[in-house]
Protein backbone atom coordinates (compact mmCIF):
# COMPACT_ATOMS: atom_id res chain seq x y z
CA UNK A 1 0.00 0.00 0.00
CA UNK A 2 1.35 3.07 -0.47
CA UNK A 3 2.36 6.01 2.21
CA UNK A 4 -0.29 7.96 3.74
CA UNK A 5 0.06 11.81 1.80
CA UNK A 6 1.92 14.13 4.39
CA UNK A 7 -0.12 16.95 2.49
CA UNK A 8 -3.69 14.91 4.04
CA UNK A 9 -5.44 17.34 6.27
CA UNK A 10 -5.96 16.09 10.29
CA UNK A 11 -8.26 18.51 11.24
CA UNK A 12 -12.14 16.50 11.02
CA UNK A 13 -13.99 20.09 10.10
CA UNK A 14 -13.44 20.15 6.42
CA UNK A 15 -15.46 21.38 4.12
CA UNK A 16 -17.30 17.51 3.41
CA UNK A 17 -17.29 16.54 7.05
CA UNK A 18 -19.39 19.71 7.85
CA UNK A 19 -21.64 19.48 4.71
CA UNK A 20 -22.05 15.79 5.43
CA UNK A 21 -22.61 16.02 9.23
CA UNK A 22 -25.43 18.59 8.62
CA UNK A 23 -26.95 16.64 6.08
CA UNK A 24 -27.01 13.61 8.71
CA UNK A 25 -28.70 15.82 11.62
CA UNK A 26 -31.37 17.04 9.42
CA UNK A 27 -31.56 13.17 7.86
CA UNK A 28 -32.28 11.33 11.46
CA UNK A 29 -34.80 14.48 12.24
CA UNK A 30 -36.52 13.65 9.43
CA UNK A 31 -36.02 9.87 10.09
CA UNK A 32 -38.06 10.40 13.79
CA UNK A 33 -40.54 12.19 11.87
CA UNK A 34 -41.23 9.70 9.09
CA UNK A 35 -41.29 7.04 11.79
CA UNK A 36 -43.13 8.47 14.40
CA UNK A 37 -45.83 10.84 12.45
CA UNK A 38 -46.31 8.21 9.20
CA UNK A 39 -45.85 9.05 5.70
CA UNK A 40 -48.17 12.04 5.24
CA UNK A 41 -45.52 14.40 7.84
CA UNK A 42 -43.32 14.45 5.39
CA UNK A 43 -43.94 13.57 1.66
CA UNK A 44 -46.05 14.37 -0.79
CA UNK A 45 -47.33 10.72 -1.94
CA UNK A 46 -51.10 10.14 -2.06
CA UNK A 47 -53.78 7.53 -3.49
CA UNK A 48 -52.70 8.71 -7.15
CA UNK A 49 -48.67 8.49 -6.70
CA UNK A 50 -47.78 6.14 -4.05
CA UNK A 51 -44.47 5.64 -5.30
CA UNK A 52 -42.40 8.92 -5.33
CA UNK A 53 -38.91 10.10 -5.36
CA UNK A 54 -37.72 7.05 -2.92
CA UNK A 55 -38.60 4.61 -5.31
CA UNK A 56 -37.74 6.73 -8.70
CA UNK A 57 -34.43 7.77 -7.31
CA UNK A 58 -33.12 5.42 -4.26
CA UNK A 59 -34.35 2.29 -5.55
CA UNK A 60 -34.81 2.23 -9.60
CA UNK A 61 -31.66 4.52 -9.95
CA UNK A 62 -29.79 3.14 -6.93
CA UNK A 63 -29.97 -0.53 -8.35
CA UNK A 64 -29.13 0.59 -11.84
CA UNK A 65 -26.08 2.41 -10.56
CA UNK A 66 -24.67 -0.38 -8.71
CA UNK A 67 -24.95 -2.62 -11.65
CA UNK A 68 -21.02 -2.31 -11.95
CA UNK A 69 -20.90 -5.09 -9.84
CA UNK A 70 -22.43 -7.70 -11.96
CA UNK A 71 -20.93 -6.59 -15.29
CA UNK A 72 -17.34 -6.25 -13.99
CA UNK A 73 -17.26 -9.76 -11.88
CA UNK A 74 -18.98 -11.13 -14.77
CA UNK A 75 -16.26 -9.59 -17.18
CA UNK A 76 -13.45 -11.05 -15.19
CA UNK A 77 -14.06 -14.13 -14.00
CA UNK A 78 -16.83 -15.43 -16.54
CA UNK A 79 -15.47 -14.00 -19.57
CA UNK A 80 -11.90 -14.30 -18.33
CA UNK A 81 -11.23 -9.94 -18.57
CA UNK A 82 -8.19 -10.37 -15.97
CA UNK A 83 -6.84 -6.87 -17.64
CA UNK A 84 -9.49 -5.52 -15.38
CA UNK A 85 -9.22 -7.38 -11.99
CA UNK A 86 -8.43 -4.09 -10.38
CA UNK A 87 -11.74 -2.90 -11.08
CA UNK A 88 -13.55 -5.84 -9.58
CA UNK A 89 -13.04 -4.78 -5.82
CA UNK A 90 -14.65 -1.04 -6.13
CA UNK A 91 -17.32 -2.16 -8.11
CA UNK A 92 -18.19 -4.52 -5.88
CA UNK A 93 -18.32 -2.34 -3.01
CA UNK A 94 -20.46 0.10 -5.25
CA UNK A 95 -22.68 -2.20 -6.25
CA UNK A 96 -22.72 -3.53 -2.39
CA UNK A 97 -23.60 0.08 -0.66
CA UNK A 98 -26.21 0.47 -3.50
CA UNK A 99 -28.15 -2.57 -2.90
CA UNK A 100 -27.51 -2.06 0.78
CA UNK A 101 -29.40 0.97 0.57
CA UNK A 102 -32.66 -0.04 -1.30
CA UNK A 103 -33.71 -2.18 2.02
CA UNK A 104 -32.69 0.98 3.67
CA UNK A 105 -35.04 3.19 1.52
CA UNK A 106 -37.87 1.08 0.93
CA UNK A 107 -38.61 0.70 5.27
CA UNK A 108 -38.61 4.57 4.74
CA UNK A 109 -41.15 4.14 1.59
CA UNK A 110 -43.33 1.28 2.93
CA UNK A 111 -46.52 2.54 4.81
CA UNK A 112 -45.30 -0.39 6.98
CA UNK A 113 -42.41 -1.24 6.80
CA UNK A 114 -42.11 -4.29 9.30
CA UNK A 115 -44.11 -6.34 6.44
CA UNK A 116 -41.10 -6.22 4.33
CA UNK A 117 -40.37 -9.47 4.98
CA UNK A 118 -43.66 -11.10 4.82
CA UNK A 119 -42.82 -12.24 1.27
CA UNK A 120 -40.64 -15.14 2.66
CA UNK A 121 -41.99 -15.82 5.97
CA UNK A 122 -46.24 -15.16 6.08
CA UNK A 123 -47.09 -15.32 2.36
CA UNK A 124 -45.10 -15.14 -0.74
CA UNK A 125 -47.44 -14.14 -3.61
CA UNK A 126 -45.16 -15.67 -6.50
CA UNK A 127 -47.23 -14.75 -9.21
CA UNK A 128 -46.91 -10.87 -8.19
CA UNK A 129 -43.34 -9.49 -10.00
CA UNK A 130 -43.20 -7.58 -6.53
CA UNK A 131 -42.21 -10.88 -5.42
CA UNK A 132 -39.40 -11.44 -8.01
CA UNK A 133 -38.58 -7.87 -7.07
CA UNK A 134 -38.35 -8.82 -3.12
CA UNK A 135 -36.58 -11.87 -3.63
CA UNK A 136 -33.84 -10.96 -6.16
CA UNK A 137 -33.21 -7.80 -3.72
CA UNK A 138 -32.89 -10.16 -0.51
CA UNK A 139 -30.54 -12.98 -2.48
CA UNK A 140 -28.11 -10.50 -4.32
CA UNK A 141 -27.47 -7.94 -1.38
CA UNK A 142 -26.15 -11.63 0.25
CA UNK A 143 -24.43 -12.32 -2.86
CA UNK A 144 -23.15 -8.93 -3.03
CA UNK A 145 -22.09 -8.96 0.94
CA UNK A 146 -20.44 -12.44 0.57
CA UNK A 147 -18.20 -11.12 -2.78
CA UNK A 148 -17.18 -8.00 -0.88
CA UNK A 149 -16.22 -10.23 2.36
CA UNK A 150 -12.40 -11.16 1.33
CA UNK A 151 -11.69 -6.94 1.79
CA UNK A 152 -13.49 -6.48 5.55
CA UNK A 153 -11.73 -10.55 6.68
CA UNK A 154 -8.44 -9.23 4.78
CA UNK A 155 -8.57 -6.15 6.91
CA UNK A 156 -9.69 -8.32 10.11
CA UNK A 157 -6.84 -10.82 9.98
CA UNK A 158 -9.61 -13.68 9.08
CA UNK A 159 -7.31 -15.90 6.69
CA UNK A 160 -9.24 -19.08 7.03
CA UNK A 161 -12.78 -17.57 5.84
CA UNK A 162 -11.86 -14.99 3.81
CA UNK A 163 -9.87 -18.19 1.44
CA UNK A 164 -13.32 -20.17 1.30
CA UNK A 165 -14.46 -17.26 0.13
CA UNK A 166 -12.48 -16.76 -2.57
CA UNK A 167 -12.72 -20.02 -3.42
CA UNK A 168 -16.80 -19.75 -4.30
CA UNK A 169 -15.76 -16.63 -6.39
CA UNK A 170 -16.92 -18.20 -9.48
CA UNK A 171 -19.97 -19.20 -7.90
CA UNK A 172 -21.27 -16.15 -6.47
CA UNK A 173 -20.41 -14.31 -9.79
CA UNK A 174 -22.77 -16.61 -11.56
CA UNK A 175 -24.85 -16.37 -8.97
CA UNK A 176 -24.74 -12.27 -8.87
CA UNK A 177 -25.52 -12.45 -12.70
CA UNK A 178 -28.41 -14.77 -12.72
CA UNK A 179 -29.81 -12.81 -9.63
CA UNK A 180 -29.04 -9.12 -11.16
CA UNK A 181 -30.17 -10.22 -14.66
CA UNK A 182 -33.49 -11.06 -12.80
CA UNK A 183 -34.29 -8.29 -10.56
CA UNK A 184 -32.96 -5.33 -12.90
CA UNK A 185 -35.50 -6.20 -15.63
CA UNK A 186 -37.87 -7.44 -13.15
CA UNK A 187 -37.83 -3.23 -11.87
CA UNK A 188 -38.66 -2.55 -15.59
CA UNK A 189 -41.41 -5.15 -15.55
CA UNK A 190 -43.28 -3.60 -12.17
CA UNK A 191 -44.55 -0.62 -14.69
CA UNK A 192 -45.93 -3.39 -17.15
CA UNK A 193 -48.68 -3.20 -15.08
CA UNK A 194 -49.49 0.36 -15.81
CA UNK A 195 -49.98 1.04 -19.37
CA UNK A 196 -52.43 3.65 -19.15
CA UNK A 197 -50.52 5.58 -16.25
CA UNK A 198 -47.25 5.47 -18.19
CA UNK A 199 -46.81 7.45 -21.47
CA UNK A 200 -46.94 5.39 -24.31
CA UNK A 201 -43.35 6.68 -25.87
CA UNK A 202 -42.26 5.47 -22.13
CA UNK A 203 -44.25 2.59 -22.15
CA UNK A 204 -42.80 -0.52 -23.89
CA UNK A 205 -43.56 -4.64 -23.56
CA UNK A 206 -39.90 -4.48 -23.55
CA UNK A 207 -39.57 -2.47 -20.80
CA UNK A 208 -37.72 -5.33 -18.55
CA UNK A 209 -35.20 -5.37 -21.40
CA UNK A 210 -34.60 -1.72 -22.05
CA UNK A 211 -33.76 -1.52 -17.88
CA UNK A 212 -31.66 -4.64 -17.88
CA UNK A 213 -29.53 -3.33 -20.96
CA UNK A 214 -29.32 0.40 -19.57
CA UNK A 215 -28.37 -1.21 -15.96
CA UNK A 216 -25.28 -2.52 -18.49
CA UNK A 217 -23.57 0.77 -19.25
CA UNK A 218 -24.74 2.72 -16.20
CA UNK A 219 -22.76 0.38 -13.95
CA UNK A 220 -19.84 0.11 -16.72
CA UNK A 221 -20.42 3.79 -16.69
CA UNK A 222 -20.29 4.31 -12.77
CA UNK A 223 -17.08 2.50 -12.71
CA UNK A 224 -15.47 4.72 -14.40
CA UNK A 225 -17.05 7.87 -12.96
CA UNK A 226 -16.41 6.73 -9.08
CA UNK A 227 -12.97 5.43 -10.24
CA UNK A 228 -12.13 8.69 -12.00
CA UNK A 229 -13.14 10.06 -8.57
CA UNK A 230 -11.66 7.57 -6.31
CA UNK A 231 -8.31 8.10 -8.07
CA UNK A 232 -8.60 11.64 -7.47
CA UNK A 233 -9.31 12.15 -3.97
CA UNK A 234 -7.73 8.81 -2.56
CA UNK A 235 -4.25 8.97 -4.54
CA UNK A 236 -2.54 7.72 -1.66
CA UNK A 237 -4.68 4.37 -0.68
CA UNK A 238 -4.33 3.25 -4.24
CA UNK A 239 -0.91 1.09 -5.40
CA UNK A 240 1.26 1.69 -8.06
CA UNK A 241 -0.68 -1.64 -9.87
CA UNK A 242 -4.19 -0.03 -9.51
CA UNK A 243 -2.98 3.09 -10.96
CA UNK A 244 -1.36 1.66 -13.81
CA UNK A 245 -4.32 -1.12 -14.59
CA UNK A 246 -6.82 2.21 -14.12
CA UNK A 247 -6.60 3.70 -17.82
CA UNK A 248 -6.99 0.13 -19.21
CA UNK A 249 -10.21 -0.03 -17.23
CA UNK A 250 -11.41 3.02 -18.63
CA UNK A 251 -10.22 2.48 -22.22
CA UNK A 252 -11.86 -0.95 -22.09
CA UNK A 253 -15.31 0.03 -20.11
CA UNK A 254 -15.38 2.62 -22.35
CA UNK A 255 -15.50 0.27 -25.68
CA UNK A 256 -18.22 -1.75 -23.60
CA UNK A 257 -20.36 1.01 -23.08
CA UNK A 258 -20.47 2.69 -25.84
CA UNK A 259 -21.74 -0.77 -27.92
CA UNK A 260 -23.62 -1.30 -24.98
CA UNK A 261 -25.52 2.35 -25.29
CA UNK A 262 -25.97 1.71 -29.14
CA UNK A 263 -27.47 -1.65 -28.65
CA UNK A 264 -29.70 0.34 -26.02
CA UNK A 265 -30.37 3.12 -28.71
CA UNK A 266 -31.91 0.90 -31.37
CA UNK A 267 -33.73 -1.31 -28.76
CA UNK A 268 -35.65 1.80 -28.15
CA UNK A 269 -36.01 3.08 -31.31
CA UNK A 270 -37.53 -0.54 -32.49
CA UNK A 271 -39.68 -0.09 -29.53
CA UNK A 272 -41.31 3.09 -31.69
CA UNK A 273 -41.17 1.51 -34.24
CA UNK A 274 -43.31 -2.17 -33.35
CA UNK A 275 -45.64 0.42 -31.37
CA UNK A 276 -46.10 2.61 -34.40
CA UNK A 277 -45.42 5.93 -31.94
CA UNK A 278 -43.48 8.52 -34.49
CA UNK A 279 -46.11 10.73 -34.48
CA UNK A 280 -45.89 11.61 -30.70
CA UNK A 281 -42.18 12.39 -30.82
CA UNK A 282 -43.26 15.89 -31.97
CA UNK A 283 -45.14 16.44 -28.16
CA UNK A 284 -44.22 18.42 -25.86
CA UNK A 285 -43.10 14.35 -24.02
CA UNK A 286 -41.89 13.71 -27.22
CA UNK A 287 -39.36 16.09 -27.37
CA UNK A 288 -38.22 15.32 -23.42
CA UNK A 289 -38.48 11.39 -24.65
CA UNK A 290 -35.90 12.74 -27.41
CA UNK A 291 -33.66 14.59 -25.23
CA UNK A 292 -33.13 11.71 -23.17
CA UNK A 293 -32.80 9.17 -26.12
CA UNK A 294 -30.50 11.54 -28.35
CA UNK A 295 -28.54 13.54 -25.33
CA UNK A 296 -28.02 10.92 -22.85
CA UNK A 297 -27.97 7.53 -24.92
CA UNK A 298 -27.00 8.64 -28.79
CA UNK A 299 -24.38 11.30 -27.90
CA UNK A 300 -22.12 9.52 -24.51
CA UNK A 301 -22.47 6.26 -27.36
CA UNK A 302 -20.40 8.46 -29.70
CA UNK A 303 -18.50 10.28 -27.26
CA UNK A 304 -17.34 7.21 -25.75
CA UNK A 305 -16.34 6.12 -28.95
CA UNK A 306 -14.41 9.30 -30.18
CA UNK A 307 -12.62 8.82 -26.47
CA UNK A 308 -11.67 5.26 -26.81
CA UNK A 309 -10.93 5.92 -30.51
CA UNK A 310 -8.60 9.00 -29.51
CA UNK A 311 -7.51 7.43 -25.94
CA UNK A 312 -8.65 10.93 -24.53
CA UNK A 313 -9.56 9.49 -20.60
CA UNK A 314 -11.03 13.36 -19.72
CA UNK A 315 -13.77 12.80 -22.56
CA UNK A 316 -14.18 9.28 -21.36
CA UNK A 317 -14.69 10.63 -17.27
CA UNK A 318 -16.85 13.15 -18.29
CA UNK A 319 -19.26 10.96 -20.80
CA UNK A 320 -19.35 8.28 -17.85
CA UNK A 321 -20.89 11.30 -16.13
CA UNK A 322 -23.44 12.09 -18.89
CA UNK A 323 -24.32 8.48 -18.72
CA UNK A 324 -24.88 8.15 -15.28
CA UNK A 325 -27.10 11.48 -15.49
CA UNK A 326 -28.96 9.96 -18.41
CA UNK A 327 -29.88 6.66 -16.34
CA UNK A 328 -31.26 8.62 -13.52
CA UNK A 329 -33.16 10.62 -15.49
CA UNK A 330 -34.72 7.82 -17.39
CA UNK A 331 -35.79 6.39 -14.12
CA UNK A 332 -37.31 9.46 -12.98
CA UNK A 333 -39.15 10.01 -16.25
CA UNK A 334 -40.24 6.06 -16.23
CA UNK A 335 -41.22 6.56 -12.51
CA UNK A 336 -42.37 9.82 -12.06
CA UNK A 337 -41.97 12.11 -15.13
CA UNK A 338 -44.01 10.55 -17.71
CA UNK A 339 -45.85 8.40 -14.90
CA UNK A 340 -49.40 9.74 -14.23
CA UNK A 341 -48.92 12.14 -17.60
CA UNK A 342 -52.44 12.46 -17.61
CA UNK A 343 -53.61 13.85 -14.33
CA UNK A 344 -54.41 17.18 -14.24
CA UNK A 345 -51.55 19.18 -13.49
CA UNK A 346 -52.49 19.97 -9.72
CA UNK A 347 -52.52 16.53 -8.93
CA UNK A 348 -49.20 15.56 -10.68
CA UNK A 349 -46.72 14.53 -7.77
CA UNK A 350 -43.77 16.86 -7.03
CA UNK A 351 -41.43 15.58 -3.98
CA UNK A 352 -41.83 17.25 -0.56
CA UNK A 353 -38.45 18.90 0.65
CA UNK A 354 -38.32 16.82 3.12
CA UNK A 355 -38.46 13.55 0.43
CA UNK A 356 -35.73 15.04 -0.92
CA UNK A 357 -33.42 15.46 1.83
CA UNK A 358 -33.92 12.18 3.02
CA UNK A 359 -32.60 10.61 -0.18
CA UNK A 360 -29.52 12.99 0.21
CA UNK A 361 -29.02 11.87 3.42
CA UNK A 362 -28.89 7.88 2.75
CA UNK A 363 -26.57 9.16 -0.12
CA UNK A 364 -25.16 10.84 1.91
CA UNK A 365 -24.30 7.95 4.19
CA UNK A 366 -23.58 5.68 1.25
CA UNK A 367 -20.75 8.20 0.63
CA UNK A 368 -19.60 8.45 4.07
CA UNK A 369 -19.56 4.22 4.23
CA UNK A 370 -17.41 4.20 1.25
CA UNK A 371 -14.81 6.57 2.36
CA UNK A 372 -14.40 4.39 5.59
CA UNK A 373 -14.44 1.06 3.61
CA UNK A 374 -11.65 2.35 1.23
CA UNK A 375 -9.70 4.13 4.04
CA UNK A 376 -9.51 1.17 6.04
CA UNK A 377 -10.08 -1.89 4.03
CA UNK A 378 -7.80 -3.13 0.61
CA UNK A 379 -10.30 -1.72 -2.02
CA UNK A 380 -7.48 -0.09 -4.33
CA UNK A 381 -4.49 -2.15 -3.47
CA UNK A 382 -3.86 -5.69 -2.68
CA UNK A 383 -3.45 -6.54 1.09
CA UNK A 384 0.19 -7.32 1.62
CA UNK A 385 -0.21 -11.09 2.99
CA UNK A 386 -2.12 -11.94 -0.49
CA UNK A 387 -0.64 -10.34 -3.07
CA UNK A 388 -0.26 -12.17 -6.42
CA UNK A 389 -3.44 -14.29 -5.25
CA UNK A 390 -5.38 -12.82 -8.19
CA UNK B 1 -51.25 7.93 -41.75
CA UNK B 2 -54.61 6.42 -41.34
CA UNK B 3 -55.42 3.24 -40.22
CA UNK B 4 -58.61 1.22 -40.90
CA UNK B 5 -58.17 -2.03 -40.04
CA UNK B 6 -55.89 -4.07 -37.28
CA UNK B 7 -53.97 -5.80 -40.19
CA UNK B 8 -53.64 -2.08 -42.02
CA UNK B 9 -52.11 -0.78 -39.10
CA UNK B 10 -49.79 -4.08 -38.02
CA UNK B 11 -48.65 -4.40 -42.04
CA UNK B 12 -47.23 -0.46 -41.57
CA UNK B 13 -46.00 -0.87 -37.94
CA UNK B 14 -44.26 -4.60 -38.51
CA UNK B 15 -43.08 -3.01 -42.40
CA UNK B 16 -41.47 -0.23 -40.64
CA UNK B 17 -40.39 -2.30 -37.83
CA UNK B 18 -38.14 -4.57 -40.28
CA UNK B 19 -36.72 -1.95 -42.26
CA UNK B 20 -35.62 0.14 -39.30
CA UNK B 21 -34.08 -3.25 -37.77
CA UNK B 22 -32.21 -4.21 -41.26
CA UNK B 23 -30.49 -0.03 -40.97
CA UNK B 24 -29.50 -0.87 -37.29
CA UNK B 25 -27.95 -4.62 -39.01
CA UNK B 26 -25.75 -2.57 -41.75
CA UNK B 27 -25.24 0.18 -38.82
CA UNK B 28 -23.90 -1.51 -36.32
CA UNK B 29 -21.21 -2.83 -38.87
CA UNK B 30 -20.12 0.64 -39.16
CA UNK B 31 -20.00 1.40 -35.92
CA UNK B 32 -18.29 -1.60 -34.87
CA UNK B 33 -15.40 -0.88 -37.52
CA UNK B 34 -15.45 3.01 -36.15
CA UNK B 35 -15.39 1.76 -32.63
CA UNK B 36 -12.77 -0.49 -32.77
CA UNK B 37 -10.78 1.91 -35.16
CA UNK B 38 -8.46 5.08 -33.97
CA UNK B 39 -5.25 5.44 -32.19
CA UNK B 40 -4.54 1.36 -31.55
CA UNK B 41 -6.25 -1.09 -32.43
CA UNK B 42 -4.93 -4.19 -29.87
CA UNK B 43 -7.78 -4.04 -27.90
Amino acid sequence: MAVANPTQQNTIFTPFNIVAAIIIAVGLVLTVMRFGLGLGAVTNLDSNNPWGLWIGFDLLTGVALAAGGYTTSAGVYIFGMKKYHSAVRPAILTGFLGYALVPIALLYDVGRPWRLPYPFVIQAGPTSIMFEVAACVALYLTVLFLEFSPAPLEWLGFKKLRNIIVKLTMVLTIFGVILSTLHQSSLGAMYLIAPTKLHPLWYSPYLPLYFFISSIAAGLSMVMFEGALSHHFYKDRIDAHHHSEFDEVTLGFAKAASWVLAGYFALKVIGIALDNEWHLLNTPYGHLFLVELLGFVALPSFLYAIGRREKNLTLIRFTALITVLGIVFNRLNVSLIAFNYNLPADERYFPHWMEIATTLFLITAGVLAFKFIVTHMPIFYDHPDYKDQH
Amino acid sequence: MEFFTLQDFMTHAKGMTYLTVVAFLFGFVAYWKFLAGGKDDDD
